[in-house]
């Protein structure tokens, strides 16, 4: 498959090993920010080919482990209303709410239904006339010019039983957010492709400036996800911390012009609910104005039990999907990790999603973490 | 916010279009790429296009992974 | 008779047996089960095996076969991974009020066809209606009854180090064909289910080879989740080359485009095979020489070490476990 297969040729991944062996001389600690790239490195067995010196931690980058509960407790009630069509990506139909998933109240009855695309959810809306749809609206800047293009066009050819529950979230911000926290001590960042073809390079250049943090945008390939490193070893050991593409087949300095005009068409930023971190300013998106007969959340507010908060439920107990989303801690180093709390019985949305750390942790675990662990294979 | 595949455009029509890789087909929006041309590569996410592949770009990245491939090699 | 299926059919009166007589037996009559007694009788000699699997999959239409396709594979391929001769079947249906009779006969024509290929007959049977709404569209249970030949031995627990892991052919085509018809995750794909009758090509193997260990069908949770259950059952390691997992491009482009991973999507016409490595070159050019085997590879080894696990070595030279499925698979967009 062009532009995939070429980007996983094992002789240039040895070549990057190599190299990025060359020029590491300290102990350094690199986060990738992106969900997808934490699956990428557990599925390619990334830690693997990098030498010893170059850490690795997950961050807060997988959208629906950063869902408040109190959101997904919007979006459970709202399957639990007689009439609705719930639409949602994949990834959120078994992450636990305060009380519940949607997956359970699909079972109880509710019609939740795993789309591909918006496309797919405003033609169920079609097809259903006399039933709300809602779709619910995870992701990042990847996404927002998707679900913006969906309520543009149901505004267009005036679709007027499809609504957006949106728990849009931005990047930049909360990036801003956690390096102020200051919590913990990275040298570089390994940045979202996928947001960047969208938002460009500039919104990152706080981090070398006010940080001094390397940061370099990544593609999803394991050569990309080498290069990448490659880049950041080499700012940090030069002492030169910057802005760099690493995935310029993708991404442009200018991001897509077309996409950012669709999200500020639809959308107006707000404060965010960011599980396991808090509300974090300006960091999330809300349907504006002009859109605002698809918000679900106003739409349906008269018929909703309880008003929706921004409080947050506590976590239970032990679970410590905060402190990994914030790279604080790694999931080995959660109590819960493998015991109370696996793929099976998820207790936190880190083991629930597929692109936490703690699912990744657990379905691409490396045998070098393994107590088994003996030599080389 | 990263599931992007490269996708191959096939043809067009208004603001969509039918994108293939590896055989598998579907009809996908264009409205965040509307100067894509057919025969151009996309990135596809949730049915979307969300950007054009650089083919330039993606020549130029390979080239120099040869590069340091090469290199590497004699540095060690 | 009308054109849809009515609850009067499941009833056990008059329109019951207009069902039995008119649209069953056409497709299925064979002197045991002609006889249309309460019970059906036969003789076997030696070891039997014995399974039974119920098949509810969603659409019951899907390319490369049908819901009666699968009640005889699914089965038949069951039987065949103890090394029996798959011999007799039971087929029950469960029918929702209303279903299309003419979709009936399309489902009962693959029964014929893929008993007949496999070499079983259907000797007894069952036939319910449900109230709309209370089955989706049709629910078949299939149970089997095969013969062991004498000598044989094979068990999930009897993979030992040193063994070779034979894959017959492509994995993820069934789940792949299957999901991508969906609602909401429709693509345009060229690929087919692999549904297949497997016995054979395993009855081929028997004969080239008295050291083969183990044998299992990787439906439901794909190719990792059998062989997580061989490691944990015979209590060994089992290290894959993934570059070495044959797999169709269409199913792999599929799989990129929603996330799956292609060795936890389902196959209905695959078999793993845990061998003697002595044995393993000429097991595997018999495979080859069948039709449902042309693409059959050696994908891995038995070991030691990591007991209980599957270790998936990349090509890239670095290695992880595999765990079993767990949940179901969903397309993810990150």
């Amino acid at each position: 498959m062009k532009f995939i297969d070429e980007y996983q040729n094992s002789e240039l991944a040895k070549g990057l090993a190599r190299e990025i062996a060359n020029h590491s001389t300290k102990p350094i600690r690199l986060m990738e920010f992106c969900g997808g790239h934490t699956h990428a490195i557990m599925r390619y067995g990334i830690r693997q080919l990098v030498p010893r010196t170059v850490e690795m931690r997950s961050g807060p980058g997988c959208p629906v482990c950063v869902t408040a509960t109190s959101d997904l407790d919007k979006a459970i009630a709202l399957a639990q209303l007689p009439g609705i069509i719930i639409t949602t990506f994949g990834d959120m139909i078994r992450v636990p709410g305060s009380y519940s998933t949607l997956q359970q109240a699909k079972a109880e009855g509710a019609d939740v239904r795993v789309v591909y695309s918006t496309l797919d959810a405003l033609e169920i809306a079609k097809a259903n006339p006399k039933r709300s749809v809602v779709f619910i609206g995870i992701g990042f800047e990847t996404t927002a010019p998707t679900i913006a293009a969906s309520i543009t066009k149901a505004y267009q050819e005036t679709v007027e039983n499809f609504y957006v529950l949106s728990l849009l979230k931005l990047t930049p911000p909360v990036m801003r957010a956690l390096l102020n926290l200051g919590e913990v001590k990275l040298d570089g960042i390994i940045g979202p492709g996928h947001v960047s073809v969208i938002i460009g390079s500039s919104p990152y250049e706080f981090i070398p400036k006010n940080h001094n943090i390397a940061f370099a945008i990544s593609g999803f390939e394991a050569l990309d996800i080498l290069l990448c490193i490659d880049k950041l070893v080499r700012q940090i050991e030069s002492g030169h911390p910057k802005v760099e593409i690493a995935y310029s087949r993708g991404v442009r300095p200018e991001g897509n012009a077309k996409a950012l005009e669709l999200m500020n068409e639809a959308f107006e930023v707000d404060d965010a609910n960011w599980r396991g971190i808090g509300v974090v300013s300006q960091s999330g998106l809300k349907i504006n104005e002009k859109y605002r007969r698809f918000d679900a959340e106003k739409a349906f507010a008269a018929l909703l039990r309880f008003s929706p908060s921004d409080e947050p439920a506590s976590e239970s107990k032990g679970c410590r999907c905060g402190d990994i989303l914030r790279g604080v801690a790694t999931p080995l180093e959660c109590k819960l990790f493998g015991g109370l709390c696996t793929a099976e019985h998820p207790v936190g949305p880190c083991m629930v999603s597929s692109e936490g750390a703690c699912a990744a942790y657990c379905q691409y675990e490396s045998p070098r973490d393994s107590e088994n662990f003996g030599g080389r294979i | 916010m990263c599931l992007a595949i490269p996708v191959r455009v096939v043809s067009i029509e208004g603001d969509e279009a039918e994108a293939e890789i590896g055989g598998v087909k579907r009809r996908v929006s264009i409205v965040l790429t509307p100067e894509v041309r057919v025969g151009d590569y996309v990135l596809l996410h949730t049915g979307y296009a969300i950007g054009v592949v650089d083919e330039a770009e993606a020549e130029e990245t390979l080239k120099l992974l040869e590069e340091i491939a090469r290199l590497s090699e004699v540095h060690r | 008779m009308s054109d849809a299926i009515l609850l009067a059919h499941g009833s056990g009166g008059r329109l019951s047996h207009e069902l039995v007589k008119a649209k069953l037996l056409p497709f299925l009559a064979n002197p045991m089960l002609n006889r249309l007694d309460d019970s059906a009788i036969f003789e076997a000699n030696g070891r039997l095996s014995f399974t039974t699997d119920s098949y509810v999959v969603n659409p019951i239409f899907f390319p490369g076969g049908d819901i009666g396709k699968l009640a005889v594979c699914g089965t038949v391929n069951d039987l065949s991974m103890s090394g029996s001769k798959p011999a007799y079947l039971s087929l029950s249906l469960i029918i929702e009020e209303g279903f299309s009779l003419g979709e009936l006969d399309l489902i009962l024509q693959s029964v014929k066809t893929s008993a007949e290929e496999a070499e079983v007959i259907i000797i007894t049977g069952d036939t319910k209606v449900v109230n709309r709404g209370q089955a989706d569209k049709l629910f078949i249970n299939t149970s089997g009854i095969g013969i062991i030949p004498d000598g044989v031995d094979i068990s999930g627990a009897n993979a030992r180090a040193g063994d070779k892991v034979i894959l017959s052919g492509t994995v993820g085509d069934h789940g792949i064909a299957v999901m991508t018809q969906r609602e909401g995750l429709k693509f345009s794909v060229p690929v087919e289910s692999d549904c297949t009758p497997l016995n054979k090509l395993v009855a081929q193997m028997l004969q080239v080879s008295t050291k083969i260990h183990c044998l299992r069908d990787p439906t439901r949770g794909g190719l990792a989740t059998t062989l997580n259950e061989f490691a944990q059952q015979s209590n060994v390691g089992i290290i894959v080359e993934e570059d070495r997992i044959p797999i169709a491009e269409g199913v792999r482009a599929a799989c990129e485009l929603l996330g799956f991973d292609p060795v936890y999507v389902a196959n209905e016409g695959k078999l793993v095979a845990i061998v003697e490595p002595d044995d393993a070159d000429r097991i595997l050019a018999t495979m080859k020489e069948n039709p449902y085997g042309r693409n059959a590879a050696i994908i891995g080894r038995i070991t030691n070490d990591y007991a209980g696990k599957l270790i998936m070595k990349t090509k890239l030279g670095s290695s992880r476990i595999v765990d079993m499925l767990t949940g179901e698979l969903l397309p993810r967009i990150c």
